[in-house]
């Protein structure tokens, strides 16, 4: 499925900013943040990165994810709403349809967690 | 000493994805072509509408095809009768076509013709309602079909590529004798997320709404509105 590849890419992005880090920090966390209107499960991208993150510098490191409801603008109401996925996506209040998505669209690499001491161990793995 | 810091990100994880799709557009955009996105669950009949469209506007316009189907040429050898270029691109497992895969397409395109004749690249997606509608690969307009067999609910359970179609198609209208399937239901719950989506009821096999289709899709083409690329094509 595409979380592998999801994968690879988020992978690729974080060796990108160890590689610029001097001190080739060891990293514990690596925070995501997913919207639950997007292709990607969560679970999938989870298991995903424990395979592919074995042996390598990213193997100590937790994946955390944070999942961000989907939440609409309705211009006629002047309100937020909680579209119901599946289910119901116009205003619950006026029907209007589903156009201005304020969360749930993210699928972002928020930030990165890690310890001072350097890993030579683990630099010698790349 | 052990203390834990924290550097911020903010990167989007389709970002490369992204960059590629930019990329291809920028391609498109250089040689005067016009790129749509065809996408629709497994069997919900993109290849045959492609069939149709390639017989009815072959003369008009200069169109290529770059095929996304899984690990076989079938797809694109049904197309090829048409006696226009199309790209297989072996997907391989993956469930979407990405940008870097229809990035190969188009430089093998550019190796084998000159890109500038086209008017039109149709791409025809892997089968799948789910990613593709995540993935860019650089298209002008996203195409989404749905078949009428597929329910009405199909837009409320995947409403990511509803939502971000131009134009949906509403597939196989000619079995709706035979089914207990309400269009209007369909058509209402699309609206709920997409007010502004083009929709077309059409059938392959009795040809209703394939006009309407026909005019859609050279409205997206500017060089067809003025002159449309004329010559025949040469392979170099
Ligand atoms: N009755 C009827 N059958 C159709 C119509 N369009 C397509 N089909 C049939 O639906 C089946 C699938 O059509 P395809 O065009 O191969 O569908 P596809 O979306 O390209 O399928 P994949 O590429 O495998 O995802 C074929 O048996 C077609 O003959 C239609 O308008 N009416
Ligand atoms: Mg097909
Ligand atoms: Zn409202
Ligand atoms: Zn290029
Ligand atoms: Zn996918």
């Amino acid at each position: 499925m595409h979380e592998t590849d999801m994968t690879k890419a988020l992978i690729l992005t974080v060796r990108d900013w160890w590689e610029a880090q001097p001190e080739r920090p060891q990293i514990s966390h690596v925070h995501l943040t997913v919207g639950q209107f997007t292709c990607v499960e969560p679970v999938s991208l989870q298991f995903a990165f424990e395979v592919q993150t074995r042996n390598t510098f990213l193997e100590a490191a937790k994946l955390v994810i944070q999942e961000t409801p989907l939440i609409a603008f309705c211009h006629h109401c002047q309100q937020e709403y909680r579209p119901e996925i599946g289910v119901q996506y116009a205003c619950s209040e006026c029907r209007s349809p589903l156009e201005d998505i304020r969360s749930g669209r993210e699928l972002k690499i928020d930030r990165i967690e890690y310890c001072s001491d350097s890993a030579e161990s683990y630099a010698s793995n790349l | 000493m052990h203390q834990t810091f924290d550097a911020a990100l903010g990167i989007n994880l389709l970002h490369a994805n992204q960059e590629g799709a930019d990329h291809n557009r920028a391609h498109f955009d250089a040689w005067g072509i016009t790129c749509l996105n065809i996408m629709s669950s497994p069997g919900a009949g993109k290849t045959v509408l492609l069939e149709k469209t390639l017989s009815a506007l072959n003369q008009k316009l200069k169109i290529a095809v770059i095929e996304g189907d899984m690990t076989t040429e079938l797809d694109a050898d049904r197309l090829r009768q048409y006696n226009v270029p199309v790209i297989a691109i072996n997907t391989g497992r993956s469930c979407h076509l990405d940008s870097k895969m229809v990035a190969g397409g188009l430089h093998q395109l550019e190796h084998q013709y000159n890109p500038s004749d086209f008017d039109l690249v149709l791409v025809e997606n892997v089968g799948n309602l789910v990613c593709p509608a995540e993935f860019e690969v650089g298209e002008h307009a996203k195409v989404a079909l749905l078949s009428i067999t597929e329910g009405e609910d199909k837009p409320l359970k995947y409403p990511v590529m509803f939502q971000e179609a131009d134009c949906l198609l509403i597939t196989k209208m000619d079995l709706a004798p035979y089914l207990e399937i309400d269009i209007d239901r369909i058509i209402s719950n699309v609206r709920q997320m997409n007010p502004n989506a083009t929709i077309i009821p059409v059938s392959a096999k009795t040809g209703e709404g394939l006009a309407i289709w026909f005019d859609w899709l050279q409205s997206q083409v500017p060089s067809a509105q003025t002159t449309s690329k004329t010559q025949n094509l040469t392979p170099v």
